[in-house]
């Protein structure tokens, strides 16, 4: 059973959430994404959560990452000045393995830039805006149903690999209203225990250690260094280095196939758009509206770790094009992964591509 | 009651701390007064931040957080405010707590959360080998003021007191007995408790600063330090305070509103 709302995309955002299961939200003001935080502020105390304005964003997310070793589902909302500030304390959760969501509704940058007007101009800032190798998760949602969804999505790929997982809105999704079909229920995938005398850092084949949560007797010592199996510092062994970072990185990127989540349109097409957010309403109406059968779109949900093999399913293609509201962040990396030109297509300001614009183009190349 | 050692990490034996160092006496002090709240390790939760202070969380065989620096606090309120049952104690430093951290403390302090805070303050940065930190007296040579400091430093007592901190307290490392009450006090009163815990560091700051060894370090901080009772006495009288001297003792104990107090 589903209902029928009319909802912005923070809100859709912040009750996916809740259908999640989240129950701890730490944040702070920001623009364009303090709608999640206000509904946040209004829902979760009537539910027997807890939602606490922290005094800066290194301090929102330090909040998330304790609240998160209590086995509370927890989250932070910002944007991007705030998300400069959250990377710290995200290297930390990357390190210690500590499952959490963090909502990125985008905006112009660098610095205060565009506070009120969209961009993805942060997509490799989440996935390398930590000091050290790492590997996270990133989702990007393109329409008020997929806030909802792809958030509750978010928790449960963040507690199956115990990894921080970004929901990469941007303000165009955030702010608009559209209609969505709430379900009654969402998927649960809850984080795997510990078992009892288990070694805490220790993991099995796929990477992802049990979870020992605090307090309930598993005396778990948790830190940011380099540490061994029994969570112990050991930050001069470069053994002891090597198969840490190696087992965190791995532990995604060897899951890429499993959490795969991207949409095929046309797969004999020769020109073929790749997009995610936002901008991949503009190419729907542009594969709508040119009605050829050899224009095609891939569209990714899940954005990091990057699907490679995605692109691999266009066997005809003769060039990717990628729309981006930055200036072609995604689609180097699309360019690592093929020998089939990839052309980026930056849209900067805060304005989509229009269908008319991208289907000039798309013209160009048949 | 268990003994205080029972609550150490054994296995992580040896530390790291540089001898003289005055940090153990204060681990020593507040094991000993989690002890006498007759705590269950499998409660409790230490965290931390960065520095030498920062390290004794792991060394005890409690659930620990060993966080970034400057941030133990704010960890410690996610903690709390999920699981106000456990009882959080979060060990820090004057670099950690003052400086890099100062924000988090003092917003800590106005939430009243219900955590105890005690700092190692040894007036430099230990870790990094002997910076100068917001609490290296004035004149004081450290690495970073080779020719001496000339900033003022915080008073992180009066510092929590004016933030709104339901108990706090400053006492030193030779003060074994007064410290370890006032860690229990602490523990025991709801809201923020902050303890500020004068330690030697003879390897970082001492050597630099004509007190060579242990001994001579704790030697000042017992010639230095003036009990509250008596610093409220002369400054009653209008009399000079002492520069180079500090109260030790109680400076609040009150009922604020707090936050992640455990319902009775």
């Amino acid at each position: 059973m589903t209902r029928l709302e009319f909802w912005q995309g923070n809100i859709a955002c912040a009750e996916g959430a809740l259908a999640a299961g989240c129950r701890f939200f730490g944040g702070y003001p920001i623009t364009p994404s303090t709608e999640v935080a206000e509904h946040m502020a209004r829902r979760l105390p009537k539910i027997g959560g807890v939602f606490v304005q922290m005094e800066d964003e290194l301090a929102s997310i330090a909040s998330v990452i304790g609240a998160s070793w209590t086995g509370t589902r927890s989250m932070t909302a910002t944007s991007g000045p705030g998300f400069s500030l959250m990377m710290e304390n995200i290297g930390y959760a990357i390190m210690t393995e500590t499952p959490c969501v963090i909502v990125n509704v985008q905006r112009g940058g660098p610095s205060t830039g565009q506070p009120t007007r969209a961009s993805q101009g942060d997509m490799m800032q989440c996935r390398f805006g930590s000091h050290g190798d790492s590997s996270i998760i990133a989702v990007s949602p393109a329409s008020v149903q997929e806030m909802y969804e792809l958030t509750a999505k978010a928790f449960n790929l963040a507690d199956r690999y115990r990894v921080p997982t970004f929901v990469m809105a941007d303000e165009i999704i955030a702010h608009m209203r559209e209609r969505i079909e709430v379900p009654d229920t969402v998927e649960i995938v809850e984080r795997r225990q510990l078992e009892k005398g288990a070694l805490p850092f220790a993991a099995g084949e796929d990477g992802v250690p049990g979870f020992p949560t605090f307090g309930q007797g598993h005396g778990v010592h948790v830190t940011g260094l380099t540490h061994d199996e029994r969570g112990y510092p050991s930050s001069t062994d470069p053994g002891v280095h090597d198969r840490l970072v190696r087992r965190l990185v791995g532990k995604v990127e060897e899951a890429r196939h499993e959490m795969a989540d991207y949409e095929v349109t046309n797969p004999d097409a020769e020109v073929v758009f790749v997009s995610y957010g936002s901008p991949a309403r503009s190419v729907k109406q542009t594969v709508r509206d040119m009605d050829d059968e050899r224009v095609g779109s891939l569209r990714l949900r899940v954005v990091w770790p990057f699907p490679d093999f995605a692109l691999h399913e266009f066997k005809n293609a003769r060039v990717f094009l990628v729309p981006e509201l930055n200036l072609g962040q995604i689609a180097r990396e699309a360019a690592r992964h093929t020998a089939v030109p990839v052309v980026p297509i930056p849209e900067l300001g805060g304005e989509l591509h229009t269908p008319a614009q991208l289907a000039e183009i798309a013209e160009g190349y048949l | 009651m268990k003994d205080f050692r029972e609550w150490l990490r054994e296995d992580r034996m040896p530390h790291i701390y540089c001898t003289g160092c005055g940090n153990g006496t204060v681990i020593n002090c507040t094991l000993n007064a989690v002890n006498q709240m007759g705590w269950e390790p499998e409660n409790t939760v230490f965290i931390s931040g960065i520095g030498c202070s920062s390290r004794a969380p792991g060394y005890i065989i409690t659930d620990s957080l060993h966080t970034t620096h400057g941030r133990a606090i704010p960890f410690a309120t996610g903690v709390k405010l999920c699981r106000p049952d456990l009882h959080v104690v979060v060990f820090t430093g004057d670099g950690d707590l003052a400086a890099i951290g100062g924000n988090h403390f003092i917003h800590a302090c106005r939430r009243n959360i219900d955590l105890t805070v005690v700092c190692m303050n040894n007036y430099i940065y230990g870790m990094t080998g002997g910076q100068g930190s917001p609490c290296t007296p004035l004149g004081a040579i450290s690495t970073t003021t080779p020719y001496g400091c000339d900033e003022a430093p915080f008073d992180l007592a009066s510092l929590a007191t004016a933030a709104g901190a339901n108990y706090v307290s400053r006492w030193t490392s030779y003060h074994v007995k007064e410290l370890t009450r006032a860690v229990k006090a602490g523990l025991e009163t709801p809201g923020l408790s902050f303890i500020e815990a004068m330690v030697q560091c003879p390897t970082g700051y001492g050597r630099r600063n004509k007190l060579r060894d242990a001994r001579l370090m704790v030697q000042w901080m017992r010639d230095h330090s003036v009990l509250m009772k008596k610093w409220k006495q002369m400054e009653a009288e209008g009399r000079p305070l002492p520069e180079d001297k500090f109260p030790v003792g109680e400076f609040v104990r009150r009922h604020r509103p707090a936050m992640g107090v455990p319902e009775e």
